[in-house]
């Protein structure tokens, strides 16, 4: 079944120099529309409040905010216990330290029991750029993927971003919302509209299918357009729910393509890429590439340095993509 | 009720405990029997809450913080109705309501998933905070273990009761002196308890944790504290009432199993 998604503002122009947004203040201010609407709303954060953005909700709410300081796994299991009380619980910091430092807690308190909390966590991905390593987040998305019932979305875009939080706030349950440290390029209007688990399909192609999520996917509409002027005909997932990952596209890539190539900035253990190979052994087996990090710790520099270095440019993907369609 | 009487659902407790496990071939005993008195006075004397409607808005929550110990809550749960006897009896078997750690999602009256230690205190201040956030009247309680507090997350959340003056939490700590591979002292040293609790800032109370007058008067105490949590801290034996297994860290993780159970059965009358 070919599903179109209503975006695709994949001119020229808009691609060289795309217009760009803050995920995190679309966050925050989607949270403070969430407080205005709902009683029931409470955040939280650990201390980097005016990064994640919350710091928007604090002002509004300063009573249904609640800083915990520089403890992420008493964070996770305040808002556990914040929840159990039948109330809906964002907690934020940064993703290396969500879903590293307080995975058991995410597990345990939280996913095991169920608690309707929604870890929303900026700075994912080697664009956090020049901290380093320490505050890179490259496994998150691999660490959340294998706790049972975990939902995983993450966002390409702040209109996408501002969409996706009303639905977790809407959903019982825990989520994981990944987003990222860098203004993104919005490549969605307001109208598009966010299904959970079904990516959107920017381009309709036949000769291979790219599968990406969150700041990638401005480099794969380009890397597509790339491909495309040399007669490469490319369809394009924007895989925003990485979990539960959408098995109709898959299949459809895998009938009318043939090969998949994901692009992700993430390890290439765990996953958008191993989420999709997963799937895609058990099914049909085609043909498969992945850019992504390598098994290495990311390291200082700009984002375009660390871009160029770790292949995800429009180029490269293009490059990469050609050589899979000659296996 | 009467202190005798509760003294008598002690006992009983005390037996299911011996029981379950026993029928379950595995658990822990130790941890078990040294907290009854503390959850007996909870449940039957001091808490407020319905069996017939769990999620009863304004009732009182407890935490087990110490998931270790959940035949003794288990036992405790059934007693005032939360679910039948019968299924005391299928503890840690496949498919059952009582899993080896407590569950909320399986069981009625368990109101968090316990079992990693040192994560109870942090998810009973978030229902404390909740109570005050929405104007609630019900009090909080989690029993923590002493060697659960060498885990740093206790300490975090020390630090959030007070922060956020939760005087409708109050924290009982299980002091019964061990832990899997030895005495508190031996492994990693928590005290001294009181001085560190009070350096955290909240009301300390020390009681002896199998006499129900003295619980039963630190939790009132506990109730009218303003402006800072209370941490009772019971003195308490591993194994309380099992002649065998008084102060062993061997009953820690056992149980006991043949005649064993029978002659614990006997210390118990």
């Amino acid at each position: 079944m070919a599903r179109e998604g209503t975006a695709g503002r994949t001119d020229r122009a808009c691609i060289e120099r795309p217009r760009v947004e803050s995920v995190r203040t679309a966050y925050g201010e989607t949270l403070v529309e969430l407080g205005e609407e709902r009683e029931d709303i409470v955040v939280l954060d650990a201390d980097l409040s005016a990064s994640t953005q919350t710091c928007l909700f604090a002002e509004r709410f300063p009573d249904r905010f609640f800083n915990m300081g520089i403890s992420e796994a008493d964070m996770m299991g305040t808002a556990c216990g914040i929840a159990l009380t039948g109330k809906t619980v964002f907690a934020s910091t940064f993703a290396i330290f969500a879903t590293g430092r307080a995975w058991d807690q995410i597990r345990n308190s939280i996913a095991y029991a169920r608690a309707n909390v929604k870890i929303v966590a900026t700075h994912g991905g080697i664009v956090t750029g020049p901290d380093g390593a320490s505050h890179q987040a490259l496994e998150d998305i691999s660490l959340m993927r294998v706790i049972p019932g975990m939902r995983i979305i993450c966002p390409a875009d702040a209109p996408m971003t501002r969409k996706v939080v009303r639905y977790v706030a809407s959903v019982d349950g825990p989520f994981y919302v990944r987003l990222i440290r860098p203004k993104a390029p919005v490549i969605y209007d307001d109208d598009t509209p966010f299904e959970f688990g079904r990516a959107i399909k920017l381009r309709e192609g036949r000769d291979l299918t790219i599968f990406t999520h969150g700041f990638m996917l401005w480099r794969c509409i380009k890397a597509a357009e790339l491909l495309e002027e040399e007669g490469i005909s490319v369809k394009l997932f924007d895989s925003h729910t990485i979990k539960p990952v959408d098995t109709e596209a898959i299949d459809e890539a895998i009938e009318e393509t043939g090969r998949i190539l994901v692009v992700e900035d993430h390890s290439r253990i765990g996953g958008l890429f191993s989420a999709i190979a997963e799937e895609v052994v058990r099914r049909k087996p085609v043909p498969m590439d992945v850019i992504a990090i390598d098994d290495v710790f990311g390291e200082s520099g700009s984002i375009d340095e660390l871009l160029e270095f770790h292949g995800l440019t429009p180029e490269n993907i293009k490059n990469k993509a050609k050589k899979l369609l000659e296996r | 009720m009467s202190i005798e009487e509760l003294k008598e659902i002690a006992k009983e407790v005390r037996k299911d405990i011996i029981r379950m496990t026993g029928l379950a071939g595995s658990g822990h005993p130790g941890g078990s029997l040294s907290s009854v008195e503390i959850l007996v006075s909870l449940y039957f004397k001091k808490m407020k809450y319905d069996p017939g409607n769990p999620g009863w808005e304004e009732r009182d929550r407890f935490v087990l913080s110490k998931g270790h110990a959940a035949p003794a809550l288990y036992s405790v749960l059934s007693r005032v109705g939360f679910f039948p006897r019968d299924e005391l009896w299928k503890l840690r078997k496949r498919g059952a309501m009582l899993q080896g750690h407590p569950s909320r999602v399986h069981t009625p009256g368990v109101e968090a998933s316990t079992g990693s230690l040192g994560q109870g205190l942090s998810i009973a201040n978030g229902m404390a905070i909740s109570g005050k956030i929405y104007g609630k009247n019900y009090r909080v309680y989690v029993l923590l273990g002493d060697g659960e507090i060498e885990e740093g997350q206790v300490w975090e959340a020390a630090m959030s009761a007070h922060r956020f003056k939760l005087d409708n939490l109050c924290a009982i700590l299980d002091n019964n002196d061990l832990q899997i591979d030895g005495t508190v002292e031996e492994i990693m040293d928590p005290y001294p308890l009181r001085d560190k609790w009070h350096a955290f800032g909240w009301h300390v109370i020390e009681v002896n944790g199998h006499e129900f007058p003295e619980i039963l008067s630190a939790l009132d105490e506990a109730e009218k504290v303003k402006g800072k949590p209370t941490m009772i801290i019971a003195h308490t034996v591993k194994g309380k009432g099992v002649s065998y297994m008084e102060g062993r860290k061997e009953w820690h993780g056992k149980a006991p199993q043949g005649e064993l159970i029978e002659r614990a059965l006997k210390d118990l009358e």
